[in-house]
């Protein structure tokens, strides 16, 4: 079933979500990958503001080519999540409603999401150049330094996803590979 | 004694560095095309669709195939009846330099693995070398990516465990990476050698174009069969359930010792940026 939701996100629209939906967003979305999630869990150890609010935001796994002149941004599909969830469950706790990216979360991240009422989506891996004409906006928010690995602010208009990991505890990684295994 | 300029090589390298990040080789089109014929899933079928539409937008506006520009992997074979004028190393290198940074294209390259400070400009690259009879210069190219590249897996089994084992490992690798390497996958697989010999010959064996079978018919067989077990997982493209989960496993072999049976698996994902030029 296709939904399309606004973000950011409400503990209605998260609970509405299920394995499996293809869902379409609108609105903004923050980008982090690694580097960027080390230095916001880094502060929230040492009880720091954070450069941005975390309520009800997702965050998409991204490290984007740089934007021709001219384009919005370059090409930006999603990196391999798993790399995040050392970072992750601590981001749901703080208010972190969604998460965007390719591959598995580890136990302690779909604890988090059921825990605190989140959801975690897959987008195309490899599909970086299709995915960056739903990007309409971006910008750079804080860490310019880290190149790629800066956080930044994006909004996305049409951009598909699927739901892997729902806040009931369903996995469509799981359903998908026993509905076709032989 | 035929002579080779590195400006010469530096050019054509550059300019296969930049076709390979904006069009997808055309196997790999041709077994995504057949992959959506095959393929039983509708989400399946979507993401297949998906991937054929980021190709066609990608050559048109020359964007990047996929955000991860990868690293650079060349194997290069040199003839033994020519000569280099200049430095190969310094060759390849700028080439990628000046590709990336004209193309804009991801610099995915840190300096220290654990201090992890970024090189800016995509290098340095990893080369391997061999010499080869005639006058020739072969470079082969592939830009690796990272995401793919973190599900390999290298074993040292033992003789007894025998063909079952070295299927099952292949197998279980490909299990184990499930959705994260970007399915539809290329399996490489080196087979023998040493320790390091066989994650080099698993390299070497996602050069191979998609479809194109190893010679030798005993391992090309063993090809069609594990391609048949890892579709058979039922993961599917990018994961989400399906028949096609890998487009092609890729076996390259060597000689090894007698108490050793070494044995590597080098995963690769659907945007198989790979090139060959021969100067």
């Amino acid at each position: 079933m296709e939904k399309r939701i606004k973000a950011p996100l409400t503990d209605e629209i998260v609970l509405s979500l299920h394995a499996g939906d293809k869902v379409i967003i609108d609105g903004p979305v923050l980008a982090a990958r690694d580097a960027a999630h080390a230095k916001l869990v880094e502060l929230l150890d040492k009880k720091e503001n954070l450069p941005v609010d975390l309520q009800g935001q997702i965050i998409y796994y991204v490290g984007p080519t740089p934007a021709r002149p001219g384009y919005v941004i370059g090409s930006a599909g999603p990196t391999t999540s798993s790399r995040m969830d050392k970072f992750a469950p601590l981001l749901i706790e703080r208010g972190l409603k969604g998460m965007i990216g390719k591959g598995f979360r580890s136990q302690a991240v779909k604890d988090a999401i059921m825990k605190y009422k989140a959801v975690y989506f897959a987008a195309t891996g490899g599909a970086g150049a299709l995915i960056s004409k739903r990007i309409i906006k971006q910008e750079i928010i804080a860490y310019e330094e880290l190149g790629p690995e800066a956080l930044r602010l994006m909004v996305v208009e049409n951009f598909p996803v699927y739901v892997v990991n729902d806040a009931y505890g369903e996995d469509l990684y799981i359903q998908g590979q026993q509905k076709y295994a032989r | 004694m035929r002579t080779i300029k590195e400006e010469e090589i530096l050019n054509a390298v550059k300019k296969v560095c930049i076709e390979a990040a904006f069009d997808l080789s055309k196997d790999v089109k041709e077994a995504l095309n057949n992959a959506l014929q095959a393929e039983e899933s509708e989400v399946g079928k979507s993401i297949l669709r998906e991937l054929i539409e980021n190709a066609e937008i990608a050559s048109r506006e020359r964007l990047a195939l996929c955000q991860d520009t990868g690293f650079a992997v060349f194997f290069v074979e040199i003839g033994e009846q020519m000569h280099i004028e200049g430095s190969l190393n310094k060759a390849l290198t700028e080439a990628v330099r000046q590709a990336y940074q004209e193309e804009f294209l991801r610099k995915s390259i840190v300096a220290d693995p654990l201090r992890r400070k970024n090189t800016g400009d995509n290098t340095p690259c990893i080369i391997h070398i061999s010499f080869v009879p005639g006058d020739k210069l072969t470079i082969m190219f592939s830009a690796k990516g990272g995401g793919s590249e973190n599900m390999s897996r290298v074993g040292m089994l033992k003789p007894a465990d025998g063909i079952d084992g070295v299927k099952n490992f292949i197998v279980e690798t490909a299990r184990l990476a499930g959705p994260n390497p970007c399915p539809p996958i290329i399996v490489g697989v080196g087979i023998g050698g040493t320790f390091e010999k066989a994650a080099q010959l698993a390299k070497r064996a996602i050069f191979r174009d998609v479809g194109k079978h190893n010679q030798d018919p005993f391992y090309a067989d063993m090809e069609k069969e594990l391609l048949v077990k890892i579709n058979n997982l039922g993961i599917g493209p990018q994961g989400l359930g399906g028949r096609m989960f890998a487009l092609a496993v890729n076996i390259d072999a060597f000689p090894c010792h007698i108490a050793s049976l070494p044995l590597a698996v080098n995963i690769q994902c659907h945007s198989s940026r790979h090139r060959v030029i021969t100067i």
